[in-house]
């Protein structure tokens, strides 16, 4: 649980991240000089969400608010995150260090931080966070510098690498556990419930994953509660 | 819009996003002890980052087809023992070949 091995882990999630935020990058510079984009992907770190605020932003109608409405919404997922993560933290993870790295708790950094079999050093999360912090700043600055030069075929194509990645941390572990496989089903399921039917559809996007993530986790606790403490899951599955 | 506005926005989003994070993660300082909700926890990463991809995946590039591809590659790959990096150029690739070179041949 060093540094280095930190760094050597988040490696794949900050070549990721340099695809996914290269055409954050390119959207962003329809609308700001790129070193005003890249100053968002700096300060935010988080994917969906500075999607949602750059359209807000580009708004001639967006206000204040609905930055701050919206962002909680979609970001919410975080703080879940943040409190399963404050469980499998090394005990001298104290607050300073929290404070100072609670921006990585991203999405698959924070994936891969839970996933690991010993408690989470304060020295590990930092140099996990390193690599993708790089990727995903200088890939929005790549993006909003070169992003118009690249024909519009090759920027669809890089749309899906972050679901790529999130396939690519799902998968392995629902082949590995029968219980995450039907926990994830339920998610899955719910997710399409709320795109197709009619009384659903006007929830917010932000909103209707935290639901999804909330009621697939819930009956996953209720039917399939775990037999060790979430530390010892990987070697149990 | 004006620099100022530009500023305001951007730290009403970081700001937002910084204390989701933080705040949870500081005030949790002790174990939690119901096995039910240790459960819950460890289910969360999976069910948040399926309900993110599915469907959405679906209507994130330029055709349907490519998108439901993209995910079918992704999750062969990913079944293959692919890592993140790996899968992910899978599925780049996949709507790489199917928006890409569809058209051009019909």
């Amino acid at each position: 649980m060093t540094f280095s091995k930190g760094v050597k882990d988040g490696l794949p999630i900050g070549l990721g991240y340099f695809a996914v935020s290269f055409s954050f990058g390119i959207a962003g510079s329809k609308f700001f000089s790129w070193y005003l984009v890249t100053l968002i992907s700096m300060t935010n770190l988080t994917s969906a969400g500075q999607f949602a605020g750059l359209q807000i932003m580009a708004d001639a109608a967006g206000t204040f608010i609905e930055m701050a409405i919206a962002t909680f919404f979609i970001n919410l997922r975080y703080s879940l995150m943040a409190i399963s993560l404050s469980q499998k933290v090394a005990p001298n993870f104290g607050t300073f260090k929290r404070l100072l790295l609670a921006t990585g708790i991203t999405d698959e950094i924070y994936a891969l931080a839970v996933s690991q079999k010993s408690p989470v050093t304060a020295r590990y999360f930092a140099g996990l966070m390193v690599l993708p912090y790089i990727g995903w700043s200088s890939g929005t600055m790549a993006g909003a510098i070169c992003g118009e030069i690249l024909p519009a075929v090759v920027t669809n194509a890089l749309g899906v690498a972050l679901y790529g990645m999130f396939v690519a941390i799902v998968v392995p572990q629902m082949k590995a556990s029968r219980s995450t496989l039907v926990a994830v089903v339920i998610a899955i399921a719910c997710s399409f419930a709320f795109k197709f039917v009619p009384a659903l559809s006007h929830v917010t996007v932000g909103f209707a994953i935290i639901i999804c993530a909330l009621v697939a986790s819930l009956l996953g606790a209720a039917f399939f509660p775990l037999k060790d403490a979430p530390e010892q899951q990987k070697g149990e599955a | 819009m004006n620099l100022r506005d530009y500023f305001v926005f951007l730290m009403v989003m970081a700001g937002v996003t910084y204390l989701l994070r933080a705040v949870p993660f500081v005030l949790l300082k002790g174990k939690i002890k119901s096995r039910f909700w240790r459960s819950f926890l460890a289910y969360v990463p999976y069910t948040v980052l399926a309900a993110m991809t599915v469907p959405a995946i679906f209507y994130s590039t330029d055709s349907m087809l490519s998108g439901i591809l993209a995910l079918a590659a992704a999750i062969i790959a990913s079944l293959r023992g692919f890592g993140l990096v790996g899968v992910a150029v899978v599925a780049c690739c996949t709507v790489l070949c199917i928006d890409g070179l569809w058209p051009m041949l019909f």
